[in-house]
């Protein structure tokens, strides 16, 4: 406990953009055969120091086969809340979850270059204590640590439906279901909220056995994966809306609210529309009434492909889909990044008017068809994927694995970790830096990003920005 | 003459303790501010004030009404003492080896801030503080009255009681209202990071004090 709030603890974005920038990213590695245990790489991101864009320090697991994916910390600028204010918490730990195993790692980070394992809570804790199993999202809230489930009980995870469970976030014991009445809500992957509006949004993705082996491509042409999102009344633990984008738009993946909580508006990306391969960007927002409405904003097309550069998944589409996988909003909710995983881009939209977006700057890097090179001359394996924005909007980082199985599908053949950075223009742009590439240890790959001081996607804030 | 300044002090101590919790954000001015920058206007700000100040007396007559019932009961009124000063001494050691938050204020919606306003009063023992002073108040009161003390009223504990409530949550929202119309106008929110220290502690011990100098008084 400390005696005076955590300084990376900011009661607005605004504040938390004029805030020190980052000098260190976390990031994770996995092993994509389970041969050797997954870790988390702490990269030098300071550009005057002499290790930057380097590993500067690992943190090994114990076990194999976790299969690391999304991660959080134990505390954010909500502990500021004027509600359950908690604004004494460090923001020391990072919550790793196994999304393949279902155990769960707190990693003491308040020495970064000494990070070291503090806390391992075992899956058959997580199955026990809450039914559910393999653990994904996490998000400091009102009632602590809560993280989002992609399975339910049972072997094969479809024992009774995901969802969302709480850990206390001084103990890390966890402590039981969120849900009260889950309503129509039966698969899950992402969640988000507004603290001060007390609503909550929820995601899907699809059920275990729809991805862990691998994308299975008849569920995916006859609509089986997730394209549902689920509005809950945060405090009050229940689902009070469900609004089904519409059985094509399969996949609804990563939900982005604004950061200030006077908005009263989000993103959420949709993988691919099985009609014609789109990708799409949906903005939702809550009306006059309370309900809540959303609306397909921005669409991505297919780019035409010849079958002989397609992976045997895609041979008969003669085109490649752009695969949203991931988006991001920067702390001042005006530009909205976009991984484009299969067409190798990560586009950039100003969403200044949520409801029009524009594209503002792209950068094209990898791709299933076009292998784009980084301006250093190295091939980038897969594509853009996990993108992470600094604090201060002013660089973008990604990471290019989506998942390992459908790693293998989408691009075979081993393609090695990559973190690259780019930078923001003024006025919207995006530039790859070419001094910046990570080198991974042989046999990884990289997911998520987290930034030191908390990021673009882990922070909720209370206050508006004013 | 000295029963008269013992009875001013206790009430400078009301008054006092009532800025006190004023200050403390965990009392909710924070909330006050957030709901102006909400509702983008002024208005929420005196409004918000105006559900945490009315939860607040709620929790502070809620303990003090038993207390001036049982006041009637002369010759008890040592035991009562000790009793009460016992009380928040233990819910101070209590506080202070128990640091963890309660959880259950986390599920109260924004939407209702006098029933949070009350329950996070009634959750940190905010009302027992002024319990102490409340009953010095009476045995002032009675001492003035030249020892005539059978012939106390239960109104009159009860109408004093109501004002201690009253005068505490006065000062209590005067305070916190003013940190707030000034984190509003123009401190801006930077203001609530640098202000806000971590007063679990202190707030343990101030229990556990006020009811030593009771216990002490008492004798």
């Amino acid at each position: 406990m400390n005696l005076r709030p955590d300084p990376t603890f900011h009661a607005t974005p605004k504040l938390a953009m004029e805030a020190p920038a980052e000098t260190l990213a976390f990031t994770l590695m996995l092993s994509p055969d389970g041969s050797r245990p997954d870790g988390l790489a702490v990269v030098d991101v300071d550009p005057t120091s002499k290790t930057y864009g380097q590993i500067v320090h690992q943190v090994i697991m114990p076990n194999t086969g976790d299969e690391f994916h999304h991660f959080g910390w134990n505390a954010c600028s909500s502990s500021l809340s004027p509600l359950s204010g908690h604004a004494f918490l460090e923001r020391r730990y990072l919550i790793i979850p196994g999304i393949r195993s279902s155990r769960i790692y707190i990693i003491d980070v308040k020495e970064p270059l000494k990070a070291k394992i503090h806390k391992i809570i075992e899956p058959e804790e997580v199955f026990a204590k809450t039914g559910y199993s393999r653990p994904h999202t996490i998000h400091c809230g009102p009632e602590g640590i809560y993280v989002s489930t992609l399975g339910g009980g049972g072997p094969d995870g479809t024992d009774g439906p995901p969802g969302i469970f709480i850990m206390d976030c001084e103990t890390f014991e966890i402590l039981g279901r969120y849900e009260m009445d889950r309503g129509a809500q039966d698969k899950q992957y992402d969640f988000w909220w507004n603290l001060p509006r007390n609503y909550m949004v929820s995601s899907e993705w699809g059920l275990p056995p729809q991805y862990e082996n691998g994308i299975v491509p008849e569920d995916l042409l006859s609509n089986k994966y997730g394209h549902s999102i689920h509005f809950w009344d945060l405090r009050a633990r229940k689902n009070v809306q469900t609004i089904d984008l519409g059985e094509n738009h399969q996949m609804a993946l990563e939900i982005r609210p604004a950061h200030d909580p006077a908005k009263e508006y989000g993103f959420c990306g949709v993988v691919v529309d099985t009609t014609n391969l789109e990708g799409s960007i949906w903005t939702w927002w809550r009306k006059e009434d309370g309900t809540f409405e959303a609306k397909k904003t921005v669409t991505i097309p297919p780019q035409p492909a010849a079958a002989d550069d397609l992976p045997e998944l895609l041979k008969g589409f003669e085109a490649v889909p752009p695969l949203v996988t991931d988006i991001d909003l920067s702390l001042d909710d005006r530009f909205l990044y976009v991984a484009c995983w299969g067409t190798g881009e990560m586009h950039q939209y100003d969403v200044s008017d949520p409801m029009a977006p524009k594209l503002a700057g792209k950068v094209e890097l990898g791709g299933i068809v076009k292998g784009t090179k980084h301006p250093n001359g190295k091939a980038f394996g897969y594509g853009p994927q996990m993108v992470e924005i600094s604090r201060d909007g002013k660089r973008v980082y990604w990471t290019n694995s989506l998942y390992s199985t459908w790693d293998d599908q989408f691009y075979p053949g081993e393609r090695g970790a990559a973190m690259v950075k780019a930078d923001v223009g003024a006025d919207g742009g995006l530039t790859l830096d070419k001094d910046f590439w990570v080198e991974f240890p042989e046999g990884y790959r990289a997911h998520q990003i987290r930034l030191e001081g908390g990021d673009c996607s882990t922070d909720s804030f209370c206050y508006p920005s004013v | 003459m000295e029963d008269a300044s013992t009875a001013t002090a206790l009430w400078w101590a009301v008054v006092a303790s009532g800025v006190y919790h004023g200050i403390n954000p965990g009392m909710g001015w924070p909330l006050a501010v957030s709901a102006a920058l909400m509702e983008r206007g002024a208005g929420a700000l005196y409004k918000a004030l105006l559900a945490l100040a009315a939860g607040h007396l709620l929790a502070m007559a809620m303990v003090l009404f038993p207390f001036s019932v049982m006041v009637t009961l002369v010759e008890w009124q040592r035991e009562l003492r000790i009793g009460a000063a016992v009380l928040v001494i233990g819910l101070g050691v209590y506080l202070l080896i128990n640091r963890r938050h309660p959880r259950f204020l986390a599920r109260v919606p924004p939407s209702r801030l006098m029933l949070w306003s009350f329950l996070a009063a009634m959750a940190h023992g905010a009302g027992l503080m002024l319990v102490p002073i409340y009953l010095g108040l009476c045995d002032a009161a009675a001492q003035e009255a030249g020892h005539v003390a059978a012939a106390r009223l239960m109104g009159s504990d009860a109408l004093r009681a109501g004002l201690v409530a009253l005068a505490h949550t006065l000062a209590m929202a005067a305070s916190g209202g003013a940190i707030a119309v000034g984190v509003y106008y123009w401190l801006g929110l930077a203001f609530l990071k640098k202000s806000w220290f971590n007063l679990d502690v202190v707030w343990a011990l101030s229990l556990i004090v006020v009811g030593a100098v009771a216990l002490f008084a008492s004798h």
